[in-house]
C-alpha cells in the first residue's frame, strides 16, 4: 500500500493534557508520508472511533501519559469491535511500566510503543501490518 | 541511518561524535573549542557579577549559600485517598522532613469532582491525591503540625479553592492564618503555554491568580503564592533558553498584574518563587539560573523600583528532568539524575526534587525513591560541591554562557513584548509554536543520530529488568464516590448553593473571590461545584492547536 | 480503465444510497486513491445528486473557519437538516504526507449520527486538487446529506477551482491581519457570495469592516450581479461562553437569502450548469492525461520526446501534436 494512502488517526482520551508526544509522533508520520488526522485532547472512545469511521482510518494511534491506559484501552477496544473496524491497526504510545505491555496487548491492541521508540519503528510497524483497501 | 545500526548492540563502535553535532546544545548555542580571557573581556565583577550574596546575585542569592543552610530536600509523594496520603505524609515528617508537597490527581487538577462522569476510571490516578470536600483537606491533613511544617500544594488552576480549604480548616483548628507557611504552584500562565490544565480564558484566570495574591499578601504573610514554572514548559519540549525566557516572562507579568491589583512590588515580589528543571548538560543549565538571577534582579531593581532586596531574589525549587530519562535501560537514569541534580546543586538552587530511574513509566516505590533521595545527601555530604559558593564562577566558559543566555533571553523578551505581552502572545499560539518546534527538533535530532541518547540511540540493548512497581487501589474510586455522596447528603444544600450563587456573583464583580470560597467550601460546596460555579461566570477557554 | 464493478462494490454504492456511512468512508478512499473502479462507482452514484446544499467555506488559516463551521452545523442540525463537511488541507509537497487538523474542531458533533465529517488533503493529484473534492461531494450529497458543506484554505489555483463546486461561498476574513488586502488581490472577493468578519471583537475590527464594505460596494463585477454582496457579517465564533457568539443566526439567515435567491431567480440552473461544465472539464483533464501517458509508459517514447525537446530538435508543442494524432486520430 502506498505510504500516501495510509490514514492515521492520532489522539488523546481522557483528561490527560500532556500532548508533546502525541504531536511530535503526528509530525513525525505525517514526514513520513502518511495523511495524519489529529483529534487532539480530551477525546472519548466513542468520539475517537467515530472518527476512524469516516475518516476510514487505517490506524488509531492513542498517547497515553498519566496511567490511564488500563482504563481506556479496554473502552476503545470495545468500540473498535462494536463498530466492526477490527481491520483498523490500534496502537499506543507513551509512558507506562513495562508488565502493562502485554496486558494491553491482550486487551487487543496491536503494538504498544513505550516512550523512546523511534519514529522509524513505528512507521515500518504500520507499513507491515496495515491492512489494504480496495 | 541503517535500521541494523539500530538494533544491534553496538558497544564495539563508538560513534564519532560527542552526542551532538555540530557541537550545539539544546538551546541552540555553537560551543567553542575552548574558552578563554577573550570570551569575558567585557565582563565587569562589580557591575556584572557581585559576590554570593550581592546584587545582581548572579552568584546566589546569599554571600554562603549551602555552608550556611543546605538546599531543602523536598521530595514529591502523593497517593490517592486523602487518609492513605495523610498517613505518608506523617511518616514523612517523623523522618525528619519539614517540608512536604501534596500533588493532586486529575479529575481535581481538572477541576472536577470524583464523581463526575467525565472522570470514570481517572480518580486518585498517578500523579495524586483526589480532593473533593473540606472533609477531605481535614483527613489529608489531619495531625499536621500546621504551625512548623511548610505545605507545599502543586497545584494551578483549581488553586483558589485549594488554598480556601487551606485556610477554613486552619480556622476551624484555631491557627492564625498569619503563621502558615508553604507555597501554591498557582502559575496559570504555563497552563496555557505547557502544561494544558486551564480552565477559562487568560484573563479571568490571572485575576483568580491576582486575588490569591493579594489575599495572600495581606492574611499569609509567610505563604509564597505563586512557584512560577518553568518545568512544565520544558518538559512540553521547551529548550534551557526558552525555558528561561518564558518563565521570566511569565513572571513579569504576574508582578504587572499584582501592580495593577493595587499592591506596591515589594508587597508581595519578595513571596515569589520560581520552579526550574535541570537537564541533562550540566553546564548549560548552571548558566541558565545565573542568567536567571541575573536578569530578575535586574528588572525588579530598575524596571519596577523594588526596595526591598528580597524582591529581587530569584528564588527557586528544581526538579531533575523527567523527560530526560528513559524506559530502556533504566539504571541508567540514576546516572542522569545525578548529573543533573548536581548542576542544580552548582546552580545554587535553594530546593531540590530528584526524580526516581522509574520516572519514565511509573510513580517511584520506596527502594527508588530512596535512591533519588541518597542522591542528593552524597551530593551534599561528600561531593565538595557545598564548601563554597558559586564553585563554577570565574570559569571562562561559565560566564560566557551566561551571557548568552542573558541575551538570547532578551531576544525573546523583546518578540513577546512586541506580540503585545504575555497574554497577547498566548492567544496568538507564539509560545505554543516555539515549544512544538522545540520538541520536534528535539525527536528529529535523536532520530538522526546528531544527538545520541545512551540506550535509546546507541548502545541499545535488548533487555529483561526486574523492576517492581507501584499498584494503585481500583476500589477507591468506587470508596470516593460513595463518601461523597455521603457528605452532600449531609450537608445544608441550601446553604450551598446560596454560598455558590455568591462565588458566581463575585466573580462579575471587582472583589477579591477569597473570602467567599472560603464560606463556601466550609457551607459543603465541592471543588467540582466551586470551579462550576466559576466556568458559569467566566466561560471555557479552548486553545487553537499549534503545531 | 474502467472495469466491471465487482459485486462488493455495487453493495457499496447500495448502502451509501441508505445513509451508510462506512459506505460513504470506504467509497470515498476508493475515489481519494483513484481506484480504476471510480469512474464506474461514480457512474452509480451521480443521478442521486444534486439535490443538497452546498456551501463553500474558505478563508485564511487560522481565520476560524471551523469554528464558524461548527455552529452552521449545529444550526442546520437544529433545523432537522442532515449535514455532511468535506475539511480540505494541504499536502507536504515534499513528503506526500498531510496533517488534517481541522476535525478537533468539529469534534462536538463527534456522537451526532447526522453529521459526517470528512477530512482530506491534497496528495499531488494529477488532476488537482479539484477533481476528488468534487467526486466526494457528489459521493456526500448521494449519502443523503441535506447540506454539504466544503472547507478550504482559499489560498491557491486549486482553491479557486473548488468554488465552482459550491452553490453559496463564504469568505471568512479576520481583521488586521491584511488578508483582506490579499484576497481583494487574488480575486476572491469576486467570488464570494458571502464575506464573513470573524473575531470581530479585536481591535481594529470597526475600521476593517468600514474598509470592506467600501470595498464589496465598488466590487459589483461579481459572478452574477443579481446578488450583490452590500454587507459584511461581523461574527465572534469562538468565545468561552456561548452568549458571547456573535453574528452566527445573521450568517444562516444570509445562506438562507442568498439560497433562496439562486431558487427562485433560476440562477440556480445556471451554477449547476457552470459545475457540471467544470465538472466535465476536471473528469476530461483527468482522465485524458491519464490516458496518454498511460499509453505512452513502458514503451520509452516519453523519455525520447523528453530528450528531443532538450537537445532542441523539437518542442512540447510539436510533440503534443504529435502524440494526439497518434492517439486521437485527428
Amino acid at each position: 500500500m502506498n505510504t500516501e494512502e495510509i490514514k492515521v488517526i492520532i489522539s488523546k482520551v481522557g483528561l490527560d493534557g500532556h500532548d508533546r508526544g502525541a504531536k511530535v509522533v503526528a509530525t513525525l508520520l505525517k514526514e513520513a508520508g502518511m495523511e495524519v488526522v489529529y483529534l487532539g485532547m480530551y477525546q472519548t472512545p466513542e468520539g475517537i472511533v467515530k472518527a476512524a469511521i469516516d475518516e476510514d482510518a487505517d490506524v488509531i494511534g492513542l498517547s497515553y501519559l498519566s496511567g490511564e491506559h488500563l482504563v481506556y484501552t479496554p473502552k476503545v477496544v470495545n468500540e473498535i469491535r462494536k463498530n466492526g473496524l477490527d481491520d483498523v491497526l490500534f496502537v499506543v504510545g507513551g509512558s507506562f511500566p513495562p508488565e502493562d505491555v502485554p496486558v494491553m496487548k491482550e486487551m487487543g491492541v496491536h503494538e504498544v510503543f513505550r516512550g523512546g521508540s523511534l519514529t522509524e519503528s513505528i512507521v515500518d510497524f504500520i507499513k507491515k501490518n496495515v491492512r489494504g483497501k480496495g | 541511518m541503517s535500521k541494523e545500526g539500530l538494533k544491534q548492540n553496538s558497544i564495539s563502535t563508538v560513534p564519532k561524535t560527542t552526542g551532538s553535532v555540530p557541537f550545539q546544545n539544546l538551546s541552540g548555542f555553537d560551543i567553542k573549542t575552548s574558552y578563554g580571557p577573550e570570551d569575558i573581556s567585557q565582563l565587569s565583577y562589580e557591575r556584572d557579577l557581585g559576590d554570593p550574596g550581592q546584587y545582581p546575585y548572579v552568584r546566589g542569592i546569599h554571600p554562603d549559600m549551602y555552608r550556611g543552610r543546605l538546599w531543602t530536600i523536598r521530595q514529591l509523594g502523593s497517593l490517592g485517598s486523602p487518609i492513605q496520603a495523610n498517613e505518608r505524609i506523617r511518616q514523612l515528617i517523623q523522618m525528619g522532613a519539614t517540608g512536604i508537597s501534596i500533588c493532586f490527581d486529575m479529575p481535581t487538577i481538572m477541576g472536577r469532582d470524583s464523581d463526575d462522569p467525565l472522570c470514570r476510571g481517572e480518580v486518585g490516578s498517578c500523579c495524586g491525591v483526589a480532593i473533593d470536600t473540606i472533609q477531605d483537606m481535614r483527613d489529608l491533613l489531619y495531625g499536621i503540625p500546621l504551625e512548623t511544617i511548610s505545605v507545599n500544594f502543586v497545584s494551578n488552576s483549581q488553586s483558589s479553592v485549594i488554598l480556601g480549604m487551606f485556610c477554613a480548616v486552619a480556622e476551624e483548628r484555631g491557627i492564625p492564618l498569619e503563621i502558615l507557611t508553604g507555597t501554591m504552584q498557582n502559575d496559570v500562565l504555563k497552563e496555557y503555554q505547557a502544561q494544558k490544565s486551564y480552565y477559562f480564558p487568560p484573563r479571568p484566570s490571572l485575576r483568580l491568580t491576582m486575588d490569591t495574591v493579594t489575599f495572600c499578601a495581606t492574611r499569609l504573610p509567610k505563604f509564597n503564592p505563586i512557584s512560577i514554572s518553568g518545568y512544565h514548559i520544558a518538559s512540553a519540549g521547551a529548550n534551557p533558553v526558552q525555558e528561561l525566557a518564558f518563565t521570566l516572562a511569565n513572571g513579569l507579568t504576574y508582578v504587572e498584574e499584582g501592580i495593577k491589583a493595587g499592591l506596591s512590588v515589594d508587597e508581595f515580589a519578595p513571596r515569589l518563587s520560581f520552579f526550574f528543571k535541570t537537564h541533562n548538560d550540566l553546564f548549560e543549565n548552571v548558566a541558565k539560573y545565573r542568567a536567571a538571577r541575573r536578569i530578575w534582579a535586574r528588572k525588579m531593581k530598575e524596571q519596577f523600583g523594588a526596595k526591598n532586596p528580597r524582591s529581587c531574589l530569584f528564588r527557586v525549587h528544581t526538579q531533575t528532568s523527567g523527560s530526560a530519562l528513559t524506559a530502556q535501560q533504566v539504571l541508567n537514569n540514576i546516572v542522569r539524575t545525578t548529573l543533573q541534580a548536581l548542576a542544580a546543586v552548582l546552580a545554587g538552587t535553594q530546593s531540590l526534587h530528584t526524580n526516581s530511574y522509574d520516572e519514565a513509566f511509573s510513580v517511584p516505590t520506596p527502594r527508588s525513591e530512596k535512591i533519588a533521595l541518597r542522591t542528593q545527601q552524597i551530593i551534599a555530604f561528600e561531593s565538595g560541591a557545598t564548601l563554597t559558593a558559586d564553585p563554577l564562577g570565574g570559569s571562562y566558559y561559565i560566564e560566557a554562557l551566561t551571557d548568552q543566555m542573558e541575551s538570547e533571553c532578551y531576544r525573546y523578551f523583546k518578540m513577546i513584548e512586541d506580540l503585545g505581552g504575555t497574554v497577547a502572545a498566548i492567544e496568538k499560539g507564539f509560545f505554543q509554536r516555539e515549544i512544538s518546534d522545540a520538541a520536534f527538533k528535539y525527536q528529529r535530532s535523536i532520530e538522526t543520530r546528531e544527538r545520541i541518547i545512551v540506550g535509546l540511540s546507541e548502545f541499545v540493548e535488548d533487555e529483561e529488568t526486574e523492576i517492581e512497581l507501584r499498584v494503585n487501589d481500583p476500589e477507591f474510586e468506587s470508596q470516593k464516590i460513595a463518601a461523597l455522596r455521603e457528605f452532600k447528603n449531609n450537608r445544608d444544600q441550601q446553604r450551598t448553593d446560596g454560598q455558590l450563587e455568591e462565588i458566581r456573583r463575585v466573580c462579575a464583580s471587582q472583589e477579591n473571590i477569597m473570602p467567599t470560597i472560603i464560606e463556601a467550601v466550609k457551607s459543603g460546596a465541592t471543588l467540582g461545584e466551586c470551579i462550576g460555579a466559576m466556568r458559569k461566570e467566566f466561560g471555557t477557554y479552548s486553545e487553537q492547536v499549534i503545531f | 480503465m474502467t472495469g466491471k464493478l465487482p459485486g462488493n462494490h455495487e453493495t457499496l454504492v447500495q448502502s451509501l444510497l441508505s445513509g451508510s456511512r462506512r459506505a460513504a468512508a470506504r467509497m470515498i478512499t476508493l475515489v481519494e486513491n483513484q481506484s480504476t473502479y471510480t469512474n464506474e462507482l461514480m457512474k452509480l452514484v451521480y443521478p442521486h445528486t444534486g439535490k443538497s446544499m452546498v456551501v463553500g467555506v474558505t478563508g485564511a488559516a487560522g481565520s476560524g473557519k471551523s469554528s464558524l463551521i461548527t455552529h452552521l452545523i449545529r444550526k442546520f442540525r437544529e433545523k432537522g437538516k442532515r449535514v455532511g463537511v468535506v475539511a480540505v488541507d494541504p499536502s507536504s509537497p515534499f513528503s506526500g504526507g498531510a496533517f488534517l487538523g481541522d476535525r478537533i474542531r468539529f469534534q462536538a458533533h463527534a456522537l451526532d449520527e447526522g453529521v459526517y465529517i470528512r477530512s482530506m488533503s491534497s496528495r499531488g493529484y494529477l488532476g488537482g486538487l479539484a477533481r476528488s473534492t468534487s467526486d466526494v461531494v457528489r459521493i456526500m450529497e448521494a449519502m443523503g446529506n441535506d447540506v454539504v458543506i466544503v472547507e478550504t484554505l482559499g489560498a491557491g489555483q486549486d482553491e479557486v477551482d473548488i468554488i465552482h463546486v459550491v452553490q453559496t461561498c463564504i469568505l471568512v476574513l479576520t481583521p488586521n491581519m491584511g488578508d483582506d488586502i490579499q484576497a481583494m488581490k487574488a480575486g476572491i472577493m469576486e467570488i464570494a457570495d458571502i464575506v464573513v468578519l470573524n473575531k470581530a471583537d479585536l481591535d481594529g475590527a470597526v475600521n476593517c469592516l468600514r474598509n470592506l464594505e467600501a470595498t464589496m460596494h465598488m466590487a459589483m463585477t461579481h459572478k452574477d450581479c443579481g446578488w450583490a454582496v452590500a454587507r459584511v457579517i461581523p461574527t465572534v465564533a469562538s468565545a468561552p461562553k456561548t452568549e458571547d457568539l456573535q453574528g452566527i443566526d445573521e450568517l444562516i439567515e444570509a445562506i438562507r437569502a442568498h439560497q433562496t435567491y439562486l431558487h427562485e431567480s433560476l440562477v440556480i440552473d445556471r451554477i449547476q450548469a457552470k459545475r457540471i461544465e467544470q465538472e466535465l472539464s476536471l473528469v476530461f483533464r483527468d482522465e485524458v492525461e491519464k490516458f496518454i501517458f498511460k499509453g505512452l509508459s513502458g514503451t520509452g517514447k516519453k523519455r525520447q520526446y523528453i530528450k528531443g525537446i532538450l537537445e532542441g530538435r523539437t518542442d512540447p508543442y510539436s510533440v503534443v501534436e504529435e502524440v494526439l494524432s497518434t492517439f486521437l486520430r485527428v
